[in-house]
């Protein structure tokens, strides 16, 4: 743990006037969940589009595993090891769940410009796939056109996709929203359970869960973290306090 | 929940492939086989009812059931609306030409040049076109298009606006086989079935299927690492190269080459052409070729404004033939997995 898995120096970036991310700085290290809170217009999922690579910083650094990642376009971060999910559902609805899995798998499994032998009988590809939705609880839906699974399993899917595609990180954007209760607690129990295995950062609004999966939580507010530390420190902290647990009742 | 679920399928499931990695289900497949099998008989026929000139229409169809089956490619699978694909085809044709009059008359070292020039052409113009996207890839593709024909237009040496006639056919290895018309268009048969099954295998491949999910949702693509640009650039190179192939046969049916067969109007044509059979089926259209160009004939024997009736259908089917000709037969057929 000498040096972060993800690391994160003074990362800027403005839409003209505003200033969405204003000078983060952030180090994750492996194997900890680092939840990222903050209220609406926070800059959270503008900060994971940033470490994802779909959007470009205008400054600052971002390193992965040791090495700068800060101009690396997403494919090749995904490579890497740092797999994002979306807050909005964003799956192959026409594939089958299998497929949707598989072709992460496929995407770092040896060339895809191979043209003739059938991909979705690839023994390899669906074995690994397999995995990945049987971390999530999926297996029985694999055949299933991924378009017609329940929200829940939906939201599941995206995490079985960003696992299937061999990450060292997951970025987790609000992989609640949207769930009702049951199937938030097992999304809370799925999370839980990637966290043994994955160094996961996480952005959440439900406090409720982030309070009891994160190892650290780091407070954005106005693009600027005001405060880092476990969960107890962070919730009595009188500046987060202020600037945010105040509302969140209102919005919970 | 999941039992609900089950029963009440959403209506677009229809698509759900029916085994794991199976695309095209029992109907595309019998409806090839039978399109296929009324080509291969289909001199036979012209022969028993005296009229050799069937052969030599339906020549012509297969070149554009090529040339269509090659943008179903990017339009039904790529989600690449392409507005010039006939500069293609023209491509083709102009290679048979131009190489003839230099003497160069062998169609296998025609149809290499051609593959390599629309190989070449595809390359430079898709590696743009494909910086666009939606409507302006449409636009843009169309400009390229536009720009290959007034090149063509322009180029005195070998007709220009008028075209050039061909002395004669393309040999193969030596021998004027090909000046047969029955000889063509089984050499062109060959050529079509050989496409259709090499374009199926190819969708269901790795590449396909990355051209697929791209076509479904590129930021997930690029999401689990994959770089989309590079599939979809290659996918267009592949179509330009087999409507090049069309554009051999074309010379060859013609024996007239010109800067006509590479208007937009022809690239409207394949795309009507691909939409009126059912996108993203491959076996739709090859029919819709079929149908266009009976059409064209059949109205053109009524009145000189055809075009107006072709439009009026066009728009019927549009409105009522949801997924095209391929669409019309699964849901005549009844077989919603058809």
């Amino acid at each position: 743990m000498n040096t972060p898995l993800l690391s994160i120096q003074d990362l800027r970036k403005s839409f003209g006037a505003l200033k969405v991310t204003d000078g983060v700085t952030l180090d994750v290290p492996a194997g900890e969940l680092h939840a990222v809170i903050g209220p609406n217009g926070a800059g959270k999922t503008t900060l994971i589009h940033q470490l994802s690579g779909s959007l470009a910083s205008d400054s600052g650094t971002i390193h992965f595993d040791g090495d700068e990642v800060s101009r690396l376009t997403m494919p090749e971060r995904v490579r890497r090891g740092m797999a994002r999910s979306f807050q909005i559902t964003s799956i192959l609805s026409g594939f089958t769940v299998l497929e949707n899995a598989a072709m992460a798998v496929q995407a770092r499994s040896g060339s895809s410009f191979r043209f003739f032998g059938r991909a979705g009988a690839e023994r390899r590809l669906n074995d690994e796939a397999m995995a990945a939705l049987d971390r999530v609880g999926l297996v029985d839906r694999a055949e299933r056109r991924a378009g017609s699974l329940s929200h829940g399993e939906k939201r599941q899917l995206e995490m079985a996709i960003a696992l299937a595609t061999g990450p060292k990180l997951l970025l987790l954007d609000e992989p609640l929203a949207g769930t009702g209760h049951e199937e938030s607690a097992a999304l809370v129990a799925l999370i839980a359970a990637l966290k043994e295995t994955h160094t996961i950062v996480l952005i959440e609004h439900d406090m409720e869960a982030v309070f009891q999966l994160a190892d650290r939580v780091s407070v954005l507010v106005y693009g600027r973290v005001i405060a880092t530390g476990t969960p107890e420190a962070v919730r009595n902290d009188p500046q987060v306090r202020a600037a945010y647990l105040g509302d969140e009742t209102e919005a919970a | 929940m999941s039992a609900s679920e089950a029963a009440g399928r959403p209506v677009d499931q229809v698509q759900t492939p029916a085994k794991r990695g199976r695309l095209f289900g029992p109907g595309r497949r019998l409806a090839a086989i039978v399109i296929f099998a009324a080509l291969a008989l289909l001199p036979l026929v012209a022969n028993l009812i005296g009229d050799p000139f069937l052969v030599v229409t339906a020549t012509r169809i297969m070149v554009f059931a090529l040339a269509a089956l090659s943008l179903d490619l990017l339009i039904g699978f790529g989600a690449m609306v392409s507005f010039g694909h006939a500069a293609f085809l023209g491509i083709g044709a102009y290679a048979v030409a131009i190489l003839a009059s230099h003497g160069v008359e062998d169609i296998l070292v025609q149809t290499v040049v051609a593959v390599a020039a629309a190989s070449l052409f595809a390359f430079v113009t898709g590696a743009i076109s494909l910086k666009t996207k939606g409507v302006y890839f449409i636009m843009i593709t169309l400009a390229f298009g536009q720009m290959a024909y007034f090149f063509m237009v322009s180029l005195s040496a070998y007709g220009g606006d008028d075209g050039i006639t061909l002395d004669r056919r393309s040999t193969l290895l030596g021998s004027r086989l090909l000046s047969d018309d029955i000889a063509l268009f089984y050499a062109l048969l060959a050529v079509l079935v050989l496409a259709y099954l090499g374009l199926t295998r190819l969708i269901g491949s790795r590449f396909g299927r990355v051209i697929r999910g791209t076509r479904e949702n590129p930021a997930r693509m690029q999401a689990i690492g994959f770089e989309p640009f590079r599939f979809q650039l290659t996918a267009y190179v592949i179509a330009g190269a087999i409507a090049a192939v069309a554009g051999v046969f074309l010379a060859n049916q013609a024996e007239f080459v010109s800067p006509a067969y590479m208007s937009w109007q022809r690239s409207g044509e394949l795309i009507v052409m691909v939409v009126v059979g059912g996108m993203g089926t491959l076996i739709g259209p090859v029919a819709g070729a079929i149908a266009f160009l009976l059409l064209e004939d059949w109205l053109a024997a009524f009145s000189e404004h055809w075009k107006l009736g072709l439009g009026v259908l066009l728009i019927l089917l549009v409105l009522f033939g949801r997924g095209g000709l391929a669409g019309l037969a699964r849901r005549l057929t009844g077989g919603g997995r058809a």
